[in-house]
């Protein structure tokens, strides 16, 4: 029984650390001139895989992390494995904190994390692969369109609890919020809440889904959400003057915006398939493909 | 003689390989309960200790980032969505069961009784889905509407304790309904025609002999459905509202938004740093408590029973 047991904690560990473990000769600190330099190339050690379709790229990559980079890392990898096709690409969830601790403990390739990355996070490299805007939504019957900074401060810290108050009707605001450690959630409260606590009476919704559900359902009521996941059940705000979109927060003229990361450990080698999946991503066809989905590219 | 004696000697290894073998998966499924509350102390109980276990359990404020982390307000929560939905519950799920087994003509019956199977297949988040379109928008009408007057205005926005019990009272009511169904199935013949020969109604017998008979099967079917309340998650964070608050004492609190034990460790462990995830664990500690507390009722009912 314990046997039994020992055997297949051996068993699952041995898969894991063989996955993660498969060293290669790639080196690490592929900077992202080069590859803006050859962008048909996916690197320098798989010259191969080009885009013909043919390349010898052979293996799994395993990526962990936010569910905000998730959908993002999903279509790279389709894009990725189309090109490779004897490459698999296996992306899953878990949060920020969770891709973290994935590429800490080498139980991923990649970890991905929505927001920077913590100075007590150490032992990994980071790679920014996309800007993110975070849209501030709203029902869209609500008269209001355009907001400062600071009023949608006052609003999520409690301080404007009534939508007369920033030039709507007479009623009480509805604040919707992401739960406590969300990567969106750290990116608005870093972004938009500063010091100020968000009021206690907000709802808590823990998916991008759930909180747009709410507003759509709800006219009284504000929530966020990445500009990537705005769809027309809702209305997004303008922030001093600034529409959510990928031209302002590229031009650095919307405020509300989050970098995307891929972490992975510091100590292990990128795998050959690893570190060409990672050239993929920020080659500008890998960007192109983060345009297509609605973020901001990094060249 | 000698082929029936090697016959008996292959079917008693057979046997003891096939014993053995039952006895593995039966050691199996306790040691991975030994192992599961092992790993939920192991983790959670230093956390709580370091912290303060008072602090922690009665503390009211919940402020991860912060360093904050008092579950009160998520206990009171728990404890007011599963009292209400037991409060809605049992009655309709104890009623059900006494029609399916001593009015309802065969026919309805057989309708009824796969029915309730069925309830009882549907995964939680389709219930939380329905929750979540469609009884919140009713709860919201009614809260901005006709009772607009007396509640506060963060108790007007449908998601609600209230909203949390129904879904709650309507994944319960299988359980509760095939249980008490059991036990009242199990009330002896003998008693029904004793009462009915003493010239009661057949409403006075099922409501003075059939049902107190019943008595401790019912009694624990409704507590087996107070174990899955509060042990429920999914639907529940849908239609809660999540929002770290005790209600109101009054009966404007079931409109307001809670958050539930379940809730805060599905909510938050996806994201959570170190500590914080401890303390999570910690959470689900009092959570397990609950849970051995109650199972422990129903068992000794049960026994009572037998």
């Amino acid at each position: 029984m314990k046997l039994k047991k020992v055997l297949l904690f051996l068993l699952i560990a041995g898969v894991v650390i063989g996955l993660a473990a498969c060293g290669s000769d790639a080196e690490e600190d592929n900077t992202e001139e080069e590859n803006t330099e050859e962008n048909d190339a996916s690197s320098d050690n798989a010259e191969e895989a080009s885009n013909n379709g043919e390349s010898g790229l052979e293996g799994t990559v395993t990526m962990a992390g936010s569910t905000s980079v998730q959908p993002l890392s999903e279509e790279l990898a389709a894009a990725f494995m189309e090109q490779n096709p004897d490459a698999r690409i296996e992306v899953s969830g878990g949060g920020s904190g969770a891709g973290v601790t994935a590429a800490q403990d080498n139980a991923a390739d990649f970890g991905a994390a929505s927001r920077e990355i913590k100075e007590d996070e150490t032992g990994i490299d980071e790679w920014v692969i996309a800007i993110d805007g975070i849209g501030i939504i709203v029902h869209p019957d609500n008269p209001v369109s355009d907001l400062a900074l600071e009023d949608i401060t006052s609003i999520f810290a409690g301080e404007i609890t009534n939508w007369s108050e920033v030039g709507g009707d007479d009623a009480d605001i509805v604040v919707i919020s992401r739960e406590d450690g969300s990567g969106t959630r750290g990116a608005f409260t870093d972004i938009v809440l500063g010091d100020a606590e968000l009021v206690d009476s907000a709802l808590i919704q823990n998916s991008t889904g759930a909180v747009a559900e709410g507003v759509a359902n709800d006219p009284n009521a504000i929530g966020y959400v990445s500009v990537g996941a705005m769809d027309d059940t809702v209305k997004g705000l303008l922030v001093d003057g600034a529409e959510p979109t990928a031209e302002s927060i590229s031009a650095g003229d919307y405020p509300v915006s989050r970098p995307f990361n891929y972490v992975a450990n510091e100590e292990t080698e990128l795998s050959e398939v690893a570190q060409a999946y990672l050239d993929f991503v920020l080659s500008d066809e890998g960007q192109q493909v983060v345009e297509d989905n609605g973020f901001i590219s990094v060249n | 003689m000698k082929f029936q004696k090697e016959r008996n000697n292959k079917s008693n290894i057979e046997e003891g390989i096939v014993k053995k073998v039952l006895f593995v998966m039966a050691l199996t499924a306790i040691t991975s309960l030994g192992l599961i509350a092992f790993f939920i102390f192991n983790e959670g109980m230093p956390f709580m200790i370091d912290y303060g276990i008072a602090d922690f359990i009665f503390g009211t404020e919940w402020d991860p980032s912060n360093q904050v982390y008092g579950i009160f307000p998520m206990i009171v929560g728990s404890v007011i969505a599963t009292l209400l939905a037991i409060l809605i519950g049992a009655p309709i799920g104890i009623a059900v069961a006494v029609y399916l087994v001593e009015i309802a003509p065969p026919k309805v019956a057989r309708i009824i009784r796969p029915a309730i199977t069925l309830m009882e297949g549907i995964p939680s988040v389709i219930i939380g889905l329905f929750g979540m379109v469609v009884m919140l928008d009713v709860i919201r009408r009614l809260a901005r509407g006709p009772l607009s007057e007396y509640l506060p205005a963060g108790y007007q926005t449908g998601y609600s304790v209230l909203a949390g019990a129904i879904i709650l009272a309507i994944m319960i009511l299988p359980t509760i309904i095939s249980i008490s169904a059991d036990s009242i199935r199990a009330v002896p013949n003998e008693y029904k025609e004793a009462a009915l020969a003493l010239g009661s109604s057949k409403w006075q017998t099922i409501y003075k002999v059939v049902v107190p008979a019943a008595k401790s099967g019912v009694l624990a079917a409704v507590i087996l459905g107070v174990g899955r309340a509060i042990g429920e998650t999914m639907a529940i964070i849908m239609v809660v509202g999540n929002t770290v608050q005790i209600p109101e004492a009054g009966w404007e609190g079931i409109f307001a938004p809670v958050r539930t034990l379940t809730g805060n460790i599905a909510l938050e462990m996806g994201y959570a740093g170190p500590e914080h995830r401890q303390a999570l664990f910690a959470t689900g500690i009092i959570l397990f408590i609950f849970i051995i507390i109650i199972n422990s009722i129903t068992l000794v009912l049960r026994k009572k029973e037998d």
